[in-house]
Parts: structure tokens; C-alpha cells; sequence
């Protein structure tokens, strides 16, 4: 069986502790976390936690079983293998000596991104993309020079039916 | 009406219909224990939390219904963590109370203060912080539901000292609402008519009953489906007494100590209806020689013990009871054919298994253990409540003692836990004032919490103690007989108390058997006492259990003795 990455949408109760049983049920069974994100919803009693983990089937049903039988946890649904949108969003701190602004800036053009910070040496970019964009833009800034990195993690909701 | 925190709490017990607590007091519960004095609430002094949370286990086991203990902060929360780590993996429902510091001082280091709800939540079905005396009713309510729904298991409810004594207008919760929690009872029946026809087409089925039956009540569906499909049963650990120890199809335990024939039956059968189980790997053995030949429907409220550790082809989540009268209603309508001659070749291939590998000792000049659990089967008529300790004493218990009917048998399955059967008894013992109830125990095991004996001396409980002496970790030992060349490493347990003084120390009645004629009589007369017993039997040192599957191998490939 494969490992694949696999994105789960989670509504829980927006109460303090319920971040701390879920991270617990995923060390305690030795589940793993790719990168996970949390924040309020329309209905300030209920979270969505966005999570990415890296399974095979029979591990990922069992994650999704798991994370059900959680008192807080209301529904969790697994977006990856259906029509979903994702974004991440990052702010990436890129060394910008005078003789590479202008590719940087080029590169910002490109990839429909926003330069937020400017110092001496360095342009604090916002990037928000799906994994693809995110990936090719890290790979042109890296020969320039990442100082420091922050991401948000995959944020992902449904598509709606046409 | 303004009532404390304290005062809340009674009256929702009360409502709970909460009859006993096990408790142990401290500085944050102080209030707490004021109130409970006022009410009809039998309150059981334990001598360590751990003891009261066992207890109350026990107590829950023996009556079906949610045991509670109530606990301070601090030692006493932290005390009650391995009764609360038992429970939780054989899913037994309690409710625990810990006192907890004051609101204004959760965080701060404070004297006692301990972050139990953190400490709990891998070992609870679920736990609460109460911050405000408002929330306390509900979330109690909550708890009870929570505990005793489902697939059962303890609930801990963490009370700062203020929120119990803080006075509010109460109003009675309405309607307790959990918007998330709602167990899955009805089995889908497209599911059960595919089991329906597998059942129907088997040639060589077994029936595999666990826990999960106890739990829901449904040994009397269980035994309808295996007579009327005339399908052998086999029991894990937890599920010893769904089905009748006496029973001709009747295969005993399976697993690491089962019988011959019940392990040999799940190598061979081509069906396996799994009830109430989990497939533990002191069951399956190594995972992907488990039932290479069988096709498997699986029952179980909880969605995750299906497939969790064996392919299934036919998954129901549903409550046991419920799933297995719904089944039997649907195989009623079927025409099964003439079972009799259907049967024979697999039952006389049973049969075979049985007369040629039966559980077997011999009874010489010293004491065999086995034969101090036969007697004591014989002559309490197989009706006593049994609990267990953990070790050789234990998978003696659940082979020599055939348990006739459920909720009689009450042993530490998931987490084999030392030091759990006397306050077990005695929380059974409270549940079942009118019954036998024996703790089979072993040397070892008993001086984890040998400290109860005092509670039951303080409430006049006539549990009997059957201490199988062996003078070692027993069970430890004979994995270093059989796999260590007998490197006896810290099992050695020269060193114990008298027995028979330390019973008479505590008030009760203490006894010994050093020779085989003498274990009937003080058997009888240990059983026949109006007091609490210790029955100290010196049983041959080095007897092994057996049939032994060791660790990992496949369950078919027994060591015999
Ligand atoms: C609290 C705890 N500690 C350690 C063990 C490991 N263990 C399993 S069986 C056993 C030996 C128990 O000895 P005894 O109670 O004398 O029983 P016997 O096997 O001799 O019948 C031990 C140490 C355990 N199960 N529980
Ligand atoms: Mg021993």
C-alpha cells in the first residue's frame, strides 16, 4: 500500500483543548501531520481545522474513523480525491541585493504575488497559491536567497456543483 | 433557588440515580464530601484512588450500569490514572470527579494543582475542565450520557474548588444536546443480508463473541444465533460468559492461552462472525496468519475497531444486541437446511481437536493451580462473580472456571493491570450484595493493592480472596522459562507477607492449603465464611500456562504442555 497526501476538512467545537486531542490522537496512534491550519468559522462555536497527512487507504480510514469518535469533533470530510479548491499562503523574506531586485520583482509580476516588506537587504514577498505555485516560486527564489519562511498551511474547501 | 456548585452536583446524581461513590477525599473536594454526607449516596472510602477507580470499574462490570468515584487534586487525580487507563481500554463506564485548585489559580504551579484533563485525555472516552458553576449540571448530564452510550468508557470531570462552592440560581438543565456524538445503534441491512447469506453458505463457521456483548446486553441473542445456526462459539477474554461455559458448542477461549480447538478452528473455519471484538493481537496472533480461510463479518458499535487490524468482508457498525436479534429474525426466514448432517464433518473435527488436546494438568503431591480453579468451580457452581489479578492466576481463571452467564466474569483484558481484582470484588460485591464474589488472585498481583482489604473489612464485604502462591511474577517467569533458558530476572517473590497473618491483621479470616487433600476443605470453609477471606493456596512454583502462543506467531502453533 502507498502513502498518499491526503487533505481533511474538520469542523469542531470551538473550544480550547480540542486542537490538544486531535494532535494527541495523531501522536498516540503515530499518525502523521503534514501541515495543519485552524481558525474560527461563520459560527464562532465551530472550528475548521485543515489538515494534511500523509497515509495509505486503509490508514487514512482509519485517521477519519478516529477523528469521529473525538466527542468534539462535529463532521471531517476528506477533500483529496474530489473537485476542492486549496490555498496556502506564505511570507517569504528573499535576500534582494540591488543587482537582483528587479529579477525578484519580475518574479512577484509572474506569479501574482506582493511585495509587503522592504529593507535594505531584503523583500518580504506574500505569496497565496495552490502547492504548484508555491513550489515553483520557492524553487526560482531559492538560487537568490530565502532568509526566512512562514507558511500557512493548505487552507481547502469543496467546489460547489456548477 | 441559590445552590452551591456541591449542592448541584447531588441533586444531578441524584437524578443519575448514582446509589454509591468511591471516593477519597482532600482539600479541593472538602465541599464536595460536606454535601455528599447529606444525601442517601453510600459513600466507600477506598484506601488509594487508584483502589476506588477499580472499584467502581468492578462495579459497573458486575451491575451494567455507570460506576463513579470522586478524587482530589493533585496525588489523588494522578493516583486514579491506571484505574482510569483500565477501564478505558476494556470500555467500562465510569465517571470520575477530581477536585482541581481554584479557577484563579489553574496555571500558576499551586499546591495540588496537577493539569489532569491533559494528563487523561489518551485514557478517557472524553473529559472536562468546568469553569463556571453555570456549566456543571450540563456537563455532568453530558458525562453520564457519554459514559454509558456507545461504546462505553470512563469520562473525568476536573472541579475547581471554586466552581463548587460558588452559589448560583439553579435551573435544571433542559434536554442535554450533543450535537456531535451520535453512536450508530441500527445496522445497515444491506450488511446484514450479505451476512445472511454468508452464514447461510458456510460450511466450517465459528461464532467470535467479545466484550462488546457484555457490554450490550446481548448473550441471549448470541447463544440464539449460534443454536440456531448450530455454530461453535469462542470467546475472547472479555467475552468469557456470553455464551455457556457448558455448552457443546462451546469452544473455549481463544487466543495466546486459548484452547487447541479454538485456535485451531479460526485456522480452519471458513466463516468467522466476530461480535463485540476488536481482534487484539493477544487474539489474532500474527496478523496475516489469522483465519487464512475465512471470510469475516465483523459487529461493533465502534467504527474503528473494524478493520483495524484484519481485512473484514463484511463490516456492520451497530450495537451487538440490537445487530445479532435483527440477524436472527432474518435467518429465521431463511431455510437453513438440515444443520445436523451439515455440522457433523466440522463438529467431529471439534470434537477430534477436543478429546485429543483437552486442557490438562496432573494433580501430584503439590498443589496444581489448576485444580484449586476446578474445586472452586465445582463447588461454587460455576455461578460465583469472578474477578481476576493479572498473570498465570488470570488465564487459569478463564480456563478452568466455565463462566455461565455474562457480567460474571470481570478481569483487566486491554490493559492487564496488577492490582485490580480485590477492589473489583468489592466494587462488584456492592453492585451484588447477594452474590459469591472471588477474587482469584496471585501473589504478585494482590500486594498491588492489598490496602483494600481494609475497605472491605470497614463495609462487611465477604469477598473471598483465592491467592494462587506460586512465589513468583508467574506469568513473567514463564516467558523466562520458555524463552530466556530460565533466567529467573526480578520474578522472584520469596519475600511475601504472610498471608494468613496479614488477613487477620486487616479483621478478616485467613486460611492456607499447602496440600492437595487440603484445598477442598478450606475452600469450603473459606466460601461458607460470613467474612472477608484470604484463601492462601501454595501451589507448585513452576506450572506453566498452557497452550501457550508465543508472541507474534501465528495462532494455530502452540506450545502444549
Ligand atoms: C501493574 C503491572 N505491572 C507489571 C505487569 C507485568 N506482569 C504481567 S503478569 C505479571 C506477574 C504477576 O504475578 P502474580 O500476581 O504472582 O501472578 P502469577 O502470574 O504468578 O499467577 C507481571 C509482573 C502488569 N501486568 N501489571
Ligand atoms: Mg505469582
Amino acid at each position: 500500500m502507498t502513502e498518499q497526501k491526503h487533505i481533511l476538512s474538520i469542523l469542531v467545537d470551538n473550544q480550547p483543548g480540542v486542537l490538544s486531542r486531535i494532535a494527541g490522537l495523531f501522536s498516540g496512534r503515530g499518525y502523521n501531520i503534514e501541515s495543519l491550519s485552524v481558525a474560527e468559522t461563520i459560527d464562532p462555536l465551530v472550528s475548521r481545522i485543515t489538515m494534511v497527512t500523509m497515509a495509505d487507504t486503509p490508514v487514512v480510514e482509519q485517521i477519519m474513523k478516529q477523528l469521529h469518535k473525538l466527542i468534539n469533533v462535529i463532521k471531517v470530510y476528506e477533500l483529496t480525491g474530489s473537485s476542492y479548491v486549496q490555498r496556502e499562503m506564505a511570507l517569504i523574506k528573499v535576500q534582494a541585493r540591488p543587482e537582483r531586485r528587479a529579477e525578484i520583482l519580475r518574479i512577484v509580476d509572474i506569479f501574482r504575488c506582493k511585495v509587503v516588506d522592504v529593507g535594505q537587504g531584503h523583500y518580504t514577498l506574500e505569496v497565496t497559491g495552490d502547492e504548484g505555485k508555491m513550489d515553483a516560486i520557492l524553487n526560482l527564489l531559492k538560487p537568490i536567497g530565502i532568509k526566512e519562511i512562514a507558511k500557512t498551511g493548505i487552507i481547502a474547501l469543496f467546489r460547489e456543483p456548477k | 433557588m441559590k445552590l452551591t456548585g456541591a449542592q448541584i452536583l447531588m441533586e444531578v446524581l441524584k437524578e443519575e440515580g448514582v446509589d454509591t461513590i468511591f471516593g477519597f477525599p482532600g482539600g479541593v473536594v472538602i465541599d464536595i464530601y460536606d454535601e455528599l454526607a447529606k444525601t442517601d449516596i453510600r459513600h466507600i472510602l477506598v484506601r488509594h484512588e487508584q483502589g476506588a477507580v477499580h472499584a467502581a470499574d468492578g462495579y459497573a462490570r458486575a451491575s451494567g450500569r455507570v460506576g463513579v468515584c470522586l478524587v482530589t487534586s493533585g496525588p489523588g487525580a494522578t493516583n486514579t490514572v491506571t484505574g482510569i487507563a483500565t477501564a478505558y481500554m476494556d470500555s467500562i463506564p465510569i465517571v470520575i470527579f477530581t477536585g482541581q485548585v481554584p479557577t484563579q489559580l489553574i496555571g500558576n504551579d499551586a499546591f495540588q494543582e496537577v493539569d489532569i484533563v491533559g494528563i487523561t485525555r489518551p485514557c478517557t472516552k472524553h473529559n472536562y475542565l468546568v469553569k463556571r458553576t453555570e456549566d456543571l449540571a450540563r456537563i455532568v448530564k453530558e458525562a453520564f450520557i457519554i459514559a454509558g452510550s456507545g461504546r462505553p468508557g470512563p469520562v473525568l470531570i476536573d472541579l475547581p474548588k471554586d466552581v463548587s462552592n460558588t452559589k448560583i440560581i439553579y435551573k435544571a438543565p433542559k434536554k442535554i444536546e450533543l450535537k456531535a456524538y451520535n453512536p450508530t445503534y441500527n445496522p445497515n441491512m444491506k450488511q446484514l443480508h450479505r451476512a445472511v447469506k454468508l452464514i447461510k453458505n458456510a460450511k466450517k463457521p465459528i461464532i467470535f463473541a467479545g466484550g462488546g456483548v457484555v457490554l450490550s446486553k446481548g448473550s441471549k441473542e448470541l447463544t440464539e444465533l449460534a443454536h440456531k445456526t448450530r455454530t461453535p462459539v469462542t470467546c475472547s477474554l472479555m467475552g468469557l460468559g456470553v455464551f455457556p461455559g457448558t455448552d457443546p458448542l462451546w469452544l473455549g477461549m481463544i487466543g495466546m492461552h486459548g484452547t487447541y480447538r479454538a485456535n485451531m478452528c479460526s485456522g480452519e473455519c471458513d466463516l468467522i462472525v466476530a461480535v463485540g471484538v476488536r481482534f487484539d493481537d493477544r487474539v489474532t496472533g500474527k496478523t496475516d496468519t489469522f483465519a487464512p480461510n475465512a471470510k469475516i463479518v465483523h459487529i461493533d458499535i465502534d467504527p474503528t475497531s473494524i478493520r483495524k487490524n484484519i481485512p473484514v468482508a463484511v463490516p456492520i457498525v451497530g450495537d451487538c444486541k440490537i445487530t445479532l436479534g435483527l440477524l436472527n429474525r432474518l435467518l429465521d426466514k431463511e431455510d437453513l437446511g438440515d444443520l445436523k448432517t451439515k455440522r457433523k464433518k466440522w463438529l467431529d473435527q471439534i470434537d477430534q481437536w477436543k478429546s485429543t488436546k483437552p486442557l490438562a494438568y496432573k494433580q501430584e503431591d503439590i498443589i496444581k493451580p489448576q485444580y484449586v480453579i476446578e474445586k472452586l468451580y465445582e463447588l461454587t457452581k460455576g455461578s460465583a462473580i469472578i474477578t481476576t489479578e493479572v498473570g498465570q492466576n488470570q488465564m487459569w481463571a478463564a480456563q478452568y472456571y466455565h463462566f455461565k452467564k455474562p457480567n460474571h466474569f470481570i478481569t483487566s483484558g486491554g490493559l492487564g493491570c496488577m492490582g485490580f481484582g480485590l477492589p473489583a470484588a468489592i466494587g462488584a460485591q456492592l453492585a451484588c450484595p447477594d452474590k459469591l464474589v472471588v477474587d482469584i488472585a496471585g501473589d504478585g498481583s494482590i500486594q498491588m493493592n492489598i490496602q483494600e482489604m481494609a475497605t472491605a473489612e470497614q463495609y462487611n464485604l465477604p469477598v473471598k480472596i483465592v491467592i494462587l502462591n506460586n512465589q513468583y511474577l508467574g506469568m513473567v517467569r514463564q516467558w523466562q522459562e520458555l524463552f530466556y533458558d530460565k533466567r529467573y530476572s526480578g520474578t522472584g517473590m520469596e519475600h511475601a507477607p504472610d498471608f494468613v497473618k496479614l488477613a487477620e491483621a486487616y479483621g478478616a479470616l485467613g486460611l492456607r492449603a499447602t496440600k492437595p487433600e487440603e484445598v477442598e476443605p478450606v475452600l469450603r470453609k473459606g466460601l461458607s465464611s460470613p467474612k472477608t477471606v484470604i484463601m492462601d493456596f501454595v501451589v507448585e512454583r513452576e506450572e506453566c500456562v498452557y497452550p501457550m502462543v508465543p508472541a507474534g506467531a501465528p495462532i494455530t502453533e502452540m506450545l502444549l504442555a
